[in-house]
């Protein structure tokens, strides 16, 4: 568990998404401490893009060899770009899940849910409890 | 299903279609003695793939499948939720009787009076075990048995001309068929939270009921829940359920825990399943098949799935038996399934009430709480367990060890399988980390949970001194660690010859 990276730059939520806001715009993943909690990924199923999601609704579902999860939106947007590329290489989430293993990229559509989010401190210490 | 594994050296057995010799037969039937009329040209056909075998290789086929196979009669099954126990040998004499194995489902009520009257019988029973007005024996399963009760409550408030109700709460902790369930009927799920003690979050279901109120048909949820623990305010969820016009629908999947204890329809449940499979003792597992009765109290009894047997003849003389029909209640939501129900299983757990009788069964949920809690409290150093409480027929524990980074849940289990055990159920449920699901049933003796209470200690051990044995279980089983992600992402069940589809 001490390994699990946390990069400073990002906003994270408590169902374990992260997001990385660029403008009016924001990708979104799965955290790390999510992939080492769901191990090996192999199924990702996103929405298509075009979708207007609201805050804490689903944008997909990714499948472990433990678990099926929702994937949540940490804001509402709508989908302007999705990770096509995990589609056939969702093991990309559990190698890199900050990189390479990004979800969607949305068009923030109201960001009053930001200030609810946790920094990585916070994350952090949320993280320690459970 | 046989192991599919890289080199034809690694196959414990091979499939019996690549035992198969053209020409090769298993049975010499006798010249035929009587005029033969040919088959229609249009129904036969030449590309039925069939396997061609002597009945040695046959019997030796299987033989040496089951014995690749683990199974309750082989040893200790503590699969959690499943409620694994022992089927007595005597239910599947009682299902083999030629009175009942070679009935004909279409038989007349005048010609099936000896099932019928079976069939009522174990309707009652399960009515007064859990405190229900009237049961149906019509679901395949639990899963069609939870299917029928949803659409009851669907169909109970579209006949009040109410359509506004399209949302069923469920707590987080409950099994996944239950919003795939509600999915199914046509209704949203609205997820409840569970509190520190893993109750459901009192405060969430008032405000999700003050919020959506005339929007809420009703709730699913499991008693004891899958964490194994008796709903510490049921009688708060349900009244503040009916207050808001929804029903309760209670999961009985758990009600191992219950017999004689507690009847689910007096706390004020509307509709509930039972799992024939797990409380009643008949076979679980490799395709059972399942049976999923369900009870209803007054308001869904009209809705029941059909048909049900009842008294159509009242008995003029005191010795003399009554006279048993099928009939479909008034507004029923139709049938489950054809015929009626999977009667063989409804022999086997008349038997099962016959011989244990009601304090029989009284006994057998306390001898189930009673191993679980064993168990729990002796790992209780240990292990975490998250919720520590006393639990009911299971319990659920957390399969990691902060000092033994790198040791999950999935290891612990495949390290068991060494140690002679079925594995418990892995990850689920899903709100306790790495969970392990224990469930020893009653009919373990204090023996074999020692023995299964030391191997948990033992492998809590080596993932602390030797965790590489963990990783590399299971050592003895015929079969080594598989490749899950290899599993889930190539799926792959056989390497018979692929049948031309249809109209090739």
């Amino acid at each position: 568990m001490a390994d699990l990276k946390y990069p400073e730059d990002l906003k994270y939520a408590e169902s374990d998404e992260w997001i990385r806001i660029d403008g009016d715009e924001a990708v979104v993943g799965i955290s790390d401490f999510a992939q080492d909690a769901l191990n090996d990924i192999v199924y990702i199923e996103l929405k298509e893009v075009g979708e207007v999601i609201e805050v804490g609704e689903p944008f997909g579902e990714v499948e472990s060899v433990k678990a099926a999860s929702e994937l949540v939106l940490p804001v509402s947007g709508e989908i302007i770009e999705i990770n096509s590329d995990l589609e056939d290489d969702p093991e990309v989430i559990n190698a890199d899940p900050y990189g390479a293993g990004w979800m969607v990229k949305i068009k923030i559509t109201d960001d009053s849910n930001l200030a609810k989010l946790m920094d990585v401190e916070a994350y952090k210490a949320f993280n320690e409890d459970r | 299903m046989t192991v599919a594994t890289e080199t034809k050296q690694d196959v414990l057995e091979p499939l019996i279609y690549d035992l198969s010799v053209p020409g090769r037969t298993g049975v010499n039937l006798p010249d035929c003695d009587v005029p033969e009329t040919p088959l229609p040209d249009d129904l036969l056909r030449d590309d039925l793939k069939l396997p061609e075998v002597g009945e040695l290789q046959v019997v030796r086929h299987f033989l040496k499948l089951s014995q690749l196979n683990y199974s309750i009669d082989k040893g200790f099954y503590p699969l959690g939720s499943c409620t694994m126990k022992y089927n007595p040998k005597l239910n599947e004499d009682m299902a083999r009787l030629p009175g009942f194995a070679l009935q004909h489902p279409l038989s007349d009520e005048a010609g099936s009076q000896g099932a019928l009257a079976l069939m009522y019988q174990l309707q009652e029973w399960l009515a007064e075990l859990s405190g229900f007005e009237a049961v149906s024996l019509a679901p395949a399963a639990g899963a069609q048995g939870e299917f029928s009760g949803i659409l009851m409550i669907r169909n109970y408030h579209l006949d009040r001309g109410d359509s506004e109700r399209t949302k069923i709460l469920v707590p987080n902790s409950a099994h996944g068929t239950n919003p795939a369930t509600v999915t199914m009927a046509g209704f949203d799920v609205i997820e409840l939270p569970s509190d520190d003690k893993g109750n459901v979050d009192l405060e969430a279901l008032r405000t999700v009921c003050k919020e959506k109120g005339p929007q809420i048909a009703g709730m699913m949820i499991t008693v004891p829940s899958t964490l194994g623990l008796f709903e510490a305010h049921i009688l708060d969820v349900i009244e503040i359920v009916h207050e808001a016009g929804g029903l309760m629908y209670m999961d009985g999947a758990n009600m191992n825990a219950l017999m004689g204890q507690v009847k689910p329809g007096e706390l004020g449940f509307d509709v509930m399943h039972y799992n024939l499979h797990k409380t009643f003792s008949t076979p679980h597992g490799g395709g059972g098949p399942g049976s999923g009765p369900v009870g209803v109290g007054d308001k869904l009894k009209p809705f029941l799935p059909g048909p049900i047997v009842e008294i159509t003849e009242e008995p003029t003389e005191d010795e003399e038996a009554p006279v048993y029909g099928f009939k479909m209640p008034e507004k029923s939501i139709g049938r489950m399934k054809a015929f009626h129900g999977n009667f063989g299983m409804h022999v086997r757990a008349y038997a099962y009430i016959r011989i244990y009788g009601g304090e029989g069964l009284r006994e057998v949920s306390r001898h189930a709480v009673l191993n679980a809690n064993y168990i729990r409290a002796q790992l209780l150093d240990t292990y975490k367990v998250p919720y520590p409480r006393y639990c009911g027929h299971e319990f659920v524990l957390e399969g990691r060890f902060p000092e033994a980074e790198g040791i999950h849940a999935l290891d612990i289990s495949k390290r068991l399988m060494d140690y002679g055990y079925h594995p418990p159920t892995n990850y689920f449920p899903l709100i306790v980390p790495e969970a392990l699901l224990i469930e020893p049933t009653e009919t373990e003796t204090k023996d074999e949970l020692d023995g299964f209470i030391d191997a948990m200690k033992q492998i809590a051990e080596e993932a602390r001194n030797d965790p590489d044995l963990l990783h590399d279980a299971p050592h003895t089983a015929p079969v080594k660690r598989l490749d899950e992600v290899k599993a889930a992402k190539d799926l792959i069940l056989c390497c018979a010859p692929a049948l031309p589809s249809v109209g090739d």
